[in-house]
């Protein structure tokens, strides 16, 4: 009957929550890293009083402001979605996580959100150093925000310092513990590293773009002090952001994975494609893994790397999947072996860009390499690549429990029928697709725009302008501001 | 602190996070309610420039709200969100839509784009103040749990009074987006948010008659409440206050005295000559008047519900006390909040101070 092949309210619960999260993390993996750069870029500013950091301000400036809206509204249906699609996970976790997302707000949404608006419109209302601590503010509220977040995700993936109630709630017992979980610190350094090579990857590639195009226009033989400023100091700053931070990821990634071996066999059993346990395990490359036959097939492997990775002995011991109940493992195994790989993938890719930026610029030609522009510009996706599939990694491979080996999934879930969340799944997609594509449009628009000298101010194109009892500088400099919005402006 | 005093606390931090939210977001809301009777395109942006700065701000209460709920009260945050599952998603895509909506507007290429997110603003301000009164009016009527869990259906929050609740909470936002426009606007603006702030605090006046009518009469617990003897010394000033500030806001919505205005043509030097004169801080404040009559209908109308419910989180029958979290979650964040929301609540004021005055149009982006 067509009825047994609709799915069940939880796969459905679970899909429509996946599908959520990531479109929502895919703006804070952005505005995270783009909130820091402005604070970076405005200090600079202030530091050399050189007009040309305060036109990459400004030209950043726009971009955040429409990416920082989509990560507000996306966030705020997490919030929500804990009780609505997981009321049995949110009243049993609630005594141990609620706080931690209490704190949340508390210390970093209504930072973040009470100055976002001196931010984008104060610049010329409020003095120049109380518009430079709203910049500051912002960035370090968006870190505190994750700081919260991250720990209580991770102590879903580590619990720590908590006691279990008779009735099955966790009960807090030490709330250092509980913050500070095993698995956080770790976490939460590569997500924010991560969340940084993230914007420098999107920078990269827009500089790279403009640098690009006036080559082009211009017949490749422009000399690279003729280029344009702006989009030579953005690239310059991307770039050593790959080159001096894209290995240390990958060490912080390389950690991670071996503390996940201590807590989560199983997942990176699944990570890593091992069936069987074995002594001196080989580094599986690629490969199909097959789980009605529990092996993976066609693999490519390196002899003994597994282990040495793992373990730091030749021949360490590496449980595989099969040390475990099938209830106990990971419920899709290709999808955790596949994104762990894509996001690897990634992050060697960004290491070889770091070192080949190093080796143009110790040459002079960091600006002037048509291929190497192209490859950065191409880069431009691949953080938000690497970041969500490093979360379906860690995420999927937490599967089948949601507080891990504690609470399974299919507990936690709200005692709602199927119909009602198939419709709420179904509106969800029609309107992120919808709305974020649109924004996502106008993100490329504000990409394309060149980044001009005297970049015209967010207020110039929104005016905030209050009439009232202040002297409001916008008020006297009428007339003087920049071209206005809908003025045609030359485009690629 | 026992953990009843505790909760006790809590249940007042809750209550007040979310009637902040209430009237923040109601009158930024508002805003969006009252765009289809603000068609100039001018009048719109200004509009939407009042509220550009502090929306997200506002918004932030609504997370408190949920947020807090969730770690304080979590069994009325387990049964309350999948008990109105259906209109609280309605809500989170409508807020969707108006919160990029601000971005968007100004982004727009052509007409046709601008009007998509007009409409989303508007219909997205709209949708959500209608599921909020929804949720509320299907809160009070009672939500059916057995053994920690919701119990009914995915329906069960469709009622003649939930939507009529729904309706009043449109208007009551539309009033206070009117009122807020009538302190933060000047002109021709502002004659139609006066016009529109009259029509509608009339209507939301009979709203809260109606609904504060019918309320007792919807769980006998309320009925108790109302008409037993101490109780009811408590609760008869409410109606008597609201009666007092309704003279009030309807005086206060007379147009500005001729002589305040006269003082508002005095030439300021710091403007460019053909700026129109700016007003003084005595027009600003007659003009703030009605902003804070309304804040006051929403107050009082909050405290009758909560004479109503207390100490009910999620009516019929569960208690702030059998929905509390253990006494450690609370204290552990009860320690943080009140350090944190005094320094929250002296940051927005500081914003919003910096963000004062009435909002003109601009030059140079027509
Ligand atoms: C730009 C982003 C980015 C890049 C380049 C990498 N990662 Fe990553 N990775 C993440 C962004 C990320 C993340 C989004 O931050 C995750 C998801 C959840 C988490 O804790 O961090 C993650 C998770 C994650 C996990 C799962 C941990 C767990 O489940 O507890 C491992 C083992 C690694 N990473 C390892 C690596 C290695 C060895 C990399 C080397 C090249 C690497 N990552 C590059
Ligand atoms: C922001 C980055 C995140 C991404 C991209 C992400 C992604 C995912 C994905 C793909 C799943 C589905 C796994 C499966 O069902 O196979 C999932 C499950 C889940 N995640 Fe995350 N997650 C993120 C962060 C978080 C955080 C911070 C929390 C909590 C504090 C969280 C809580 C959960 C819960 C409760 C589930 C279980 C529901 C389910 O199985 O779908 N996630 N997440
Ligand atoms: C499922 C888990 C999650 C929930 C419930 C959640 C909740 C929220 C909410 C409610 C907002 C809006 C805040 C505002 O109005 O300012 C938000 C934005 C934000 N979130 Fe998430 N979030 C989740 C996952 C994550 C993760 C994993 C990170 C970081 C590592 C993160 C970082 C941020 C940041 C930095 C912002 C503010 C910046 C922006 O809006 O773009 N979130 N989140």
């Amino acid at each position: 009957m067509l009825w047994d092949a609709f799915p069940s309210a939880l796969d459905l619960a679970r899909f429509q929550f996946a599908f959520t999260v990531t479109f929502h993390f895919i703006f804070p993996a952005f505005t995270i890293g783009l909130a820091s750069y402005l604070a970076v870029l405005e200090g600079l500013w202030l530091w050399t009083k050189r007009e040309v950091y305060l036109d990459v301000f400004r030209f950043w400036l726009k971009i955040f402001a429409v990416a920082f809206a989509m990560g507000v509204v996306s966030g705020i249906v997490m919030s929500y979605q804990f009780g609505t699609n997981w009321s049995v996970f949110a009243d049993r976790t609630a005594p141990v996580l609620g706080p931690l997302l209490g704190y949340e707000v508390l210390t970093a949404f209504f930072l973040e959100a009470g100055f976002l608006g001196v931010m984008l419109f104060g610049l010329g209302r409020v003095g120049k150093g109380l518009h430079f601590t709203a910049t500051c503010l912002v960035a370090i509220g968006t870190l505190i925000s994750g700081f919260w977040i991250l720990s209580a995700n991770s102590w879903m993936h580590t619990p720590a310092g908590y006691s279990i109630a008779p009735d099955g709630r966790f009960m807090p017992e030490d709330w250092w513990a509980i913050v500070f979980n095993p698995s956080f610190p770790l976490r939460f350094l590569h997500t924010i590293t991560g969340a940084y090579l993230t914007t420098a990857m999107i920078i990269g590639a827009v500089a790279a773009w403009h640098l690009l195009r006036e080559r082009l226009r211009a017949g490749m033989a422009v000399p690279a002090e003729r280029l344009n400023e702006r989009a030579k100091v953005m690239f310059s700053m991307a770039m050593w952001m790959a080159a001096a931070v894209a290995p240390v990821q990958a060490v912080f990634g390389d950690l991670q994975g071996l503390l996940a071996f201590r807590y989560q066999p199983q997942k990176v059993a699944a990570m890593e494609g091992h069936w069987e346990t074995q002594r001196g395990a080989p580094l599986i490359l690629f490969g199909f893994p097959d789980m009605e036959r529990e092996e993976t097939r066609m693999a490519v492997s390196i002899p003994r790397l597994g282990s040495l990775i793992l373990t730091h002995e030749w021949d360490g011991e590496v449980r595989g999947l099969k040390a475990f109940p099938p209830e106990q493992r990971p419920t899709n195994v290709p999808l955790v072996f596949w994104s762990f790989r894509i996001m690897v993938a990634m992050g060697v890719l960004m290491i070889a860009l770091g070192l080949i930026s190093l080796w143009l610029r110790w040459k002079g030609r960091l600006y002037t390499t048509p291929w190497f522009l192209r490859f950065a510009i191409a880069m431009g996706p691949s953080g938000l690549i690497a970041v969500t599939f490093g979360w379906i990694t860690t995420e999927a491979g937490r599967q089948p429990y949601t507080v891990y080996n504690l609470l399974t999934t299919a507990e936690s879930v709200s005692p709602i029928a199927a119909p009602a969340v198939a419709t709420s799944l179904a509106m969800f997609i029609v309107v992120y697709f919808v709305v974020f594509g649109a924004g996502t449009w106008y993100l490329f628009r504000l990409f394309g725009k060149t980044p001009a000298a005297h970049e015209s101010d967010i207020a110039a194109e929104e005016p905030i302008r209050t009439a009232g009892i202040t002297p409001a500088p916008q008020v006297a400099r009428r007339g003087a501001s920049g071209p206005g919005r809908h003025t045609v402006e030359q485009r690629g | 602190m026992s953990a009843e005093t505790i909760a006790t606390i809590w249940a007042f931090l809750i209550a007040t996070a979310v009637f902040l939210y209430v009237v923040m977001d109601g009158f930024d809301l508002g805003i969006g309610i009252l765009f289809p009777w603000m068609q100039d395109r001018e009048d719109r942006d200004i509009a939407v420039n009042t509220v550009a700065p502090v929306w997200d701000g506002n918004e932030t209460w609504l997370i408190l709200g949920g947020g807090g709920l969730f770690a304080v009260f979590p069994l009325a945050y387990a049964t309350i969100l999948p008990a109105l599952y259906m209109p609280l998603i309605v809500m989170l895509l409508a807020l969707v839509f108006r919160g990029v909506a601000f971005e968007m507007r100004f982004r727009a290429e052509s007409d046709s784009q601008r009007r998509f997110w007009d409409w989303s603003f508007s219909g997205g301000s709209i949708a959500a103040a209608f599921t909020q009164g929804i949720a509320l009016g299907a809160l009070v009527q009672g939500i059916q749990v057995e053994d920690r869990a919701y119990a009914g259906g995915w329906w069960d929050w469709l009622t003649a009074y939930s939507l009529f609740t729904g309706v009043a909470l449109v208007a009551g936002y539309g009033l206070l987006g009117a009122s807020w426009l009538v302190w933060k606007t000047e002109g021709g603006l502002q004659e139609r948010a006066r016009d529109l702030a009259r029509v509608l605090g009339l209507v939301t006046l009979l709203f809260i008659a109606a609904v504060s009518a019918i309320m007792p009469f919807l769980l006998p617990e309320f009925r108790a409440r109302w008409f037993s003897f101490p109780t009811i010394l408590l609760a008869l000033p409410v109606p008597v206050l609201l009666v007092l500030l309704a003279v009030r806001f309807f005086r206060a919505l007379e147009p500005t005295p001729a002589r305040e205005a006269e003082a508002a043509r005095a030439p300021d030097p710091r403007l460019p000559p053909e700026a129109p004169p700016r007003p003084t801080g005595r027009v600003i404040w007659h003009d703030s008047v009605p902003f804070f009559c309304a804040l006051g209908f929403f107050l009082l109308s909050y405290v009758g519900l909560g004479i109503s419910m207390w100490p009910l989180i999620v009516p019929p029958e569960i208690t702030i006390w059998d929905a509390a979290a253990p006494a450690s979650t609370q204290l552990f964040l009860l320690v943080g909040a009140a350090v944190l929301l005094p320094i929250i609540l002296a940051y927005t004021g500081y914003v919003y101070w910096i963000f004062r005055g009435k909002v003109r149009a601009g030059e140079g982006y027509h």
